[in-house]
């Protein structure tokens, strides 16, 4: 870290990461990292599981309005559409108060994920700071801005005051090169890099990502929205085609820490429950018996990523015993693949579709998992009880994985289902599941257990739902 | 004398208060009763005004729920001392008034149960294995808890504190 307080500067400082770029344009001074800054937010989200506590904290502050209606973004998506009275009342105050503080950019259950729609609808503008009331707003970076999660209290001082503090942090530059064959995503190029840095690696840094600046917008969002399971403040991408031009690191930028990562090399990767930086290659994972596919959530619930599923699934039915739930990450999203008929054809191999949102990823709605299910989610955590019981299983990684294991009911290397023969995939998917015969964690389920379950369900004053987070 | 409660690394939100019991499911005087009711059953029972929590690296990590923290503040936990801990949790500690203090030696020297004080203005936390140092705050949120944390002190000075 370099901080050039109390001392002169030297004559030819190096230059300044994007980080320090954004944060110095910002405070209006320079900066670097360690100094701690006041800067003007552009944009402020707020979605569904955290408004009472933010009404409750603007009230404590004695302010009646936001600072600006126009810059902040309101979301119900979290727990959308309500699965409870509790949280269908929750919302109910939530629109009141979004209709009483007139403002405009509101997102109802059904809409989508906060950060899909922040993305896509234009609400980040490149090189300006934006805090969000969710872990995941390191999002933004996908197309240059400075984006950052913080709690509720943080989010009704930001809606107060239009300002903000924050440390700058250090930065670690990672740098793709090449391609990734064909059966890797940018998801596995991700996971790859959290495998590397760890689940609190980048704790207080900013995470830049060099060479990747032409990807589709929806890979930059996997890239940066998943630099908050390294413990990062932020994750930029460098050289956006939504970025302006003074918005590049400079090539004498001071760095924590580099990695690079070759993607002509990289094999799938697995997030093994329940941390997400336990990662292997494909390799180390492939028989692992599945019970529910989760295709969805800001990090893997685009067009792209059911296409990618669809490819794979090449027009059959998924493992009768095996359930697919996919979750299209905004409406915009939703619309785009049921024009083009993939939405269609994934319904036509057996998929739930649900309403876009969250969805199950954080255990709040659709298909939350039983004690003992084992889940591939193509989300962003696989803690334990995030997506249900707390004694459930999730293995994270890419669409193609996610589709060979609904296919197949285990998981299974994608790449060899994509180039196959017809025949040679049929008889693949036999195979398959033939070795998985009986071992998924539902089906094995004895008769005794369900009438213990039948049992305690009505004297449960609990509610119903267990383990789950709550906010991201 | 304040009690110490010693946990390990990566001790996360969900371990603090699980989701299932957010406020908004069990209701605003509830929440704070299931504090670490798996980790820990007998916290919310026996935590006591002033007790300190001692923890290992990467102390709050996972989900941004303030109400863990809120949770914290409504037994009254004086202070929260680990080797370092994730920013949303720091943040929402220096928020809502509740110190948050690094320390590479305390867990290295404090035991689940042990009395032990919290000298600020020298930088110490005494342990009856003698005293563990303590990192210096920076000034900005020394002077937030000060006040009892952000909406406190920003109703007091209208703004935050400089920063330089």
């Amino acid at each position: 870290m370099t901080n050039y307080r109390g001392a002169p500067p030297p004559e030819d400082p190096p230059g300044r990461t994007m980080a320090e770029l954004i944060l110095s344009r910002a405070s209006g001074r320079d900066v670097r990292a360690g100094d701690l800054v006041i800067v003007p937010v552009s944009r402020v989200m707020v979605h569904d599981s955290v408004i009472d506590a933010v009404m409750a904290g603007l009230k404590a502050l004695g302010k009646d309005k936001v600072w600006d209606t126009s810059k902040v973004c309101v979301f119900v998506d979290h727990a959308a559409p309500a699965p409870t009275p509790v949280v269908a009342d929750s919302h109910r105050v939530l629109r009141e108060w979004v209709r009483q503080q007139e403002i405009a950019s509101f997102y109802d259950a059904g809409e989508g994920v906060c950060h899909q729609i922040m993305v896509e609808e234009g609400y980040c503008e490149p090189g300006t700071v934006i805090v969000g009331s969710d872990s995941h707003s390191n999002s933004y970076g996908a197309v240059g801005s400075f984006g950052a999660g913080m709690g509720a209290t943080d989010i009704a001082v930001a809606l107060g005051l239009g300002r903000t503090w924050l440390r700058v942090p250090g930065s670690i530059k990672v740098t793709f090169s090449g391609k990734p064959r064909r059966g890797v995503t940018m998801k596995d190029a991700i996971m790859r890099v959290v495998r590397e840095i760890g689940t609190d690696g980048a704790r207080y840094a900013c995470v830049e990502f060099h060479g990747v600046g032409d990807l589709p917008q929806g890979d930059r969002i996997t890239l940066a929205g998943m630099t908050t399971e390294m413990g990062a403040k932020a994750g930029i991408v460098v050289g956006t085609p939504e970025s302006p031009e003074w918005l590049r690191p400079a090539a004498d930028a001071s760095y924590a820490r580099e990695v690079e990562v070759d993607l002509s090399t990289l094999e799938p990767q697995i997030a093994i429950p329940p941390r997400v930086d336990q990662v292997s290659d494909i390799s180390g994972a492939i028989g692992i018996p599945i019970d529910i596919v989760f295709l969805g959530s800001c990090t893997n619930g685009r067009v792209v990523d059911m296409r990618q599923a669809v490819e794979l699934l090449r027009g059959r039915r998924i493992h009768p015993r095996v359930r697919l739930e996919v979750v299209p990450s905004s409406r915009r999203q939703f619309e785009d693949a049921m024009a083009e008929g993939t939405l269609g054809r994934l319904s036509a191999a057996g998929a739930v579709v649900g309403s876009s949102g969250c969805g199950p990823c954080l255990g709040r709605t659709g298909g939350v998992l039983a004690a003992e299910e084992v889940c591939f989610s193509t989300a962003n955590r696989n803690y334990k009880g995030r997506m249900g019981s707390p004694d459930a299983s999730i293995y994270l990684g890419s669409p193609y994985v996610a589709a060979v294991a609904a296919l197949t009911g285990m998981i299974d290397d994608p790449r060899p289902y994509l180039e196959a023969s017809d025949d040679d995939f049929d008889a693949l998917v036999a195979k398959r599941r033939t070795e998985r015969g009986d071992r998924g964690a539902a089906s094995a389920r004895s008769g005794d257990h369900a009438r213990e379950l039948l049992m305690t369900i009505p004297l449960r004053s609990e509610p119903w739902v267990t383990g789950m987070e709550v906010e991201d | 004398m304040p009690r110490a409660w010693v946990f390990g690394d990566d001790l996360d939100t969900d371990q603090i208060v699980p989701g299932r019991y957010a406020p908004f499911m069990v209701g605003q005087d509830k929440f704070h009763t299931y504090a670490f009711c798996d980790a820990r059953p007998e916290f919310a029972k026996t935590v006591k005004p002033g007790d300190i929590l001692v923890g290992g690296e990467n102390f709050g990590c996972g989900s941004s729920r303030e109400y863990a923290v809120a949770a914290l503040k409504k037994h009254g936990v004086g202070a929260v001392v680990a080797k370092n801990f994730a920013r949303i949790f720091f943040r929402n500690c220096v928020n809502l008034g509740i110190p948050v203090i690094e320390s590479s030696d305390a867990i290295a020297l404090v035991r689940d149960g042990d009395e032990i004080t919290l000298d600020l203005a020298a930088g110490i936390l005494r342990t009856p294995r003698g005293d563990a140092h303590l990192r210096p705050l920076a000034p900005f949120a020394r002077e937030i808890l000060a006040a009892g944390g952000v909406v406190a002190y920003l109703r007091e000075h209208g703004d935050f504190p400089a920063v330089r």
